[in-house]
């Protein structure tokens, strides 16, 4: 969100204008009236358009403010409800510049996208006036130091009165970029405000998950809990690679393309039946014992949408016979609380073994199917009855 | 024949004396594949037994290349050193690099691939399943007990639907399996591993295998349009996939409305690849082919 980004831009020294978050109106009012002067009140929701959506509004008095935080706060853009709105001094940029660094993943580098003409509606330009966007791309062996940044400032026609401000904004904002490990830093609009100062008065900051696991712990507080799914919150708790859809047929498989093979199956199934839909993506890997396979079990079962459960599994590494014992431990663990029908696919390595498993056990509400289709097919139609 | 990987490759394993590394070697063993060592530099000048193979421990890759000529390493080290270890291997002029580790991070990778412009190594993946040419050598996690040699080549992105794939074919067998990798920056590409296939005398089809994600597919497609004469069967997984989310492989994600699956289908069907709406019809595209050839 615009605040956590303008909080990265800030640690690393990219000018910027902080603001104050709140999640009442009465705060808005308060933050106003602390800020003095006019405010811009803006929803605070990963999602761009805010402005044309009513997101952001210009407040006069602090109690403007509040109105414009009472009506902002609640309402959905994109999908998304806006819980929170950040408070900041209205600054009314004289000129409007775009600026990012992304990882270019076609070129295998990174890239460096500017425009000095109009910053928040850059699509539009690159449509209309392709040139006036400079793509400029970065050898990640050698980065942007001073040099660099200047001949992208160069590149990009910076004006000379903000010229020497953009070089260094430039070489700070690929800091960002590399020592916070995103995949991109958006400025937009990177502004020239009174005084020729320039200021990223709007931003956006994607990080890379692998990264903040590996070396970034304090990325973990730039995830809001209160608008996590509360399924995903659980899943990930149990270290499980979830998704939550909306849709009936809820999904185990191992691996991840395999399970998107799963969705694409069940979907096409569910065309026959009802128009049922997979409920969500679970990869449970390589591993699939009884815990991990009770754990993914015990979410799915707690998705209220969920009709029906079909577990996919192709015995690669693992061998079918342990993921029957999975899924039979699986069992034994939820006991009562399993409740919904359950069909299984088990292939590959000591299929037979697998199989047999789960004929012993007939379980009532375990089917078995061969082929992935066909499970598909009784899964939608269990999901449907 | 085959591609990257043949009986004569001779494998040290980086990553040997861990869990995982000490499972798949003795998998990788087991299936043919000719290791002739580790590396590890805590516990170099030691020995490791596994499937009842004495295999000794080096210090780095340019040592255990020397003693041994090993000229393929399979990298099993966590996410936070695989990048020091892959360029360790680059400087001692391995020839083919295969990462297996899943959960690097992106901008390692991209330094990675950075650093090995103009270098002689060859690198696959990172978080991906390797490569398999059945019946004489594996060099990653691939069970090579799924199918045996034979006309298909197949390259995916994905692990679990390259064996399901090797599955659903093993009556004809593969004379190549390559697993590039779901991550958003990869070494081997589509495009490397078709141009290969085509190369390769043995290979009579391929089968492409790609999700969401990207526009490796589409670049793919246009690749095949002027440079493959032998008939390519393509499947593409996530058409359900809902904007914005990853869906379990890192690169696996719909941006706006980009890296869709119906835009990889739409392009490969462009260019006269026929395109199987799930696995089992993909593999019965490829069994019609077969049967023509």
């Amino acid at each position: 969100m615009e605040y956590q980004a303008k909080e990265l831009f800030a640690k690393h020294g990219v000018t910027t204008t902080l603001g104050v978050v709140v999640e009442t109106a009465d705060d808005a009012r308060a933050a106003a009236e602390q800020l003095g002067g006019v405010t811009v009140v803006k929803a605070q929701v990963k999602a761009g358009g805010r402005g044309k959506a009513g997101g952001v509004k210009l407040a006069k008095t602090a109690d403007e403010a509040f109105e414009h935080a009472s009506n902002i706060l609640g309402m959905e853009i994109k999908g998304l409800t806006v819980n929170r709105v950040l408070v900041t001094p209205a600054t009314p940029p004289e000129e409007e510049y775009y600026f990012s660094f992304l990882l270019d993943r076609a070129n295998r580098q990174y890239l460096c996208i500017a425009s000095v003409e109009g910053g928040v509606e850059i699509e539009e330009v690159a449509k209309t006036n392709p040139d006036a966007v400079k793509k400029i791309g970065i050898d990640p062996g050698t980065g942007v130091d001073a040099a660099k940044a200047r001949e992208i400032a160069t590149e990009a026609k910076f004006p000379e009165a903000v010229f020497e401000q953009a070089v260094t904004m430039i070489e700070k904002l690929y800091q960002v970029f590399v020592e916070e490990d995103a995949t991109l830093v958006e400025v937009n609009p990177l502004a020239r405000l009174a005084g020729d100062k320039l200021e990223a008065l709007d931003g956006k900051v994607s990080l890379d998950d692998n990264a903040s696991e590996v070396r970034h712990p304090d990325h973990e507080s730039f995830e809001i809990k209160d608008e996590t799914d509360p399924l995903e919150a659980k899943a990930k708790a149990k270290g499980l690679n979830y998704v939550k859809l909306d849709g009936q047929v809820g999904i185990i498989g191992n691996g991840a393309g395999l399970v998107m093979s799963t969705l694409d199956v069940v979907a096409y199934a569910g065309e026959k039946h009802g128009g049922v839909k997979p409920a969500n993506f679970l990869d449970i890997g390589g591993g699939a014992n009884a815990q991990v396979m009770a754990d993914g079990l015990d979410v799915i079962l707690n998705d209220e949408q969920v009709k029906s459960v079909f577990v996919n599994v192709f015995g690669g590494i693992t061998a079918c016979d342990e993921v029957a014992n999975g899924i039979k431990g699986a069992l034994e663990i939820l006991g009562d609380s399993a409740t919904k029908p359950l069909v299984v696919r088990l292939d590959g390595n000591n299929v037979d073994a697998g199989r047999a498993i789960l004929d012993e056990l007939n379980h009532p509400l375990v089917t078995q199917v061969d082929t992935m289709d066909g499970a598909a097919d009784k899964a939608a139609e269990l999901a449907n009855a | 024949m085959s591609i990257y990987l043949n009986k004569d490759s001779k494998i040290i394993v980086q990553g040997m004396t861990g869990g995982m590394g000490s499972k798949h070697t003795t998998l990788m063993l087991e299936a043919g594949s000719n290791i002739v060592g580790g590396v590890n530099a805590r516990k170099a000048g030691t020995t490791v037994e596994l499937a009842g193979k004495e295999l000794p421990v080096y210090g780095d890759v340019a040592e255990a290349m020397a003693e041994t000529g090993a000229d393929v390493s399979v990298v099993f080290v966590p996410p936070a050193f695989t990048k020091d270890a892959c360029i360790e291997a680059i400087d001692a002029g391995i020839g083919l690099l295969v990462v297996i580790t899943e959960g690097v991070p992106v901008q390692d990778t991209a330094e990675v691939w950075s650093y090995l412009q103009g270098k002689q190594t060859r690198m696959i993946g990172p978080n991906c399943p390797g490569i398999i040419t059945p019946g004489e050598s594996l060099a990653g996690i691939t069970p090579h007990t799924i199918a045996g040699s034979g006309p298909v080549g197949l390259v995916s992105k994905s692990g679990t639907l390259t064996y399901q794939m090797m599955y659903e074919l093993k009556d004809f067998g593969f004379s190549t399996a390559i697993g590039i990798g779901g991550d958003p920056v990869i070494g081997t590409t589509h495009i490397d591993a078709l141009a290969a296939f085509e190369a390769d005398p043995d290979t009579k089809a391929i089968v492409m295998i790609g999700e969401i994600g990207g526009d490796a597919e589409e670049r793919a497609a246009a690749y095949i349009k002027d440079n493959v004469t032998k008939p390519v069967v393509g499947y593409v997984a996530g058409f359900t996939a809902p904007e914005g989310k990853t869906m379990g492989h890192a690169g696996a994600i719909v941006s706006g409305s980009s890296g869709t699956a119906q835009a990889k289908k739409e392009a490969l069907e462009a260019v006269g690849v026929k395109v199987g709406k799930t696995p089992s019809e993909t593999a019965a595209l490829m069994r019609e082919v077969l049967q023509g050839l």
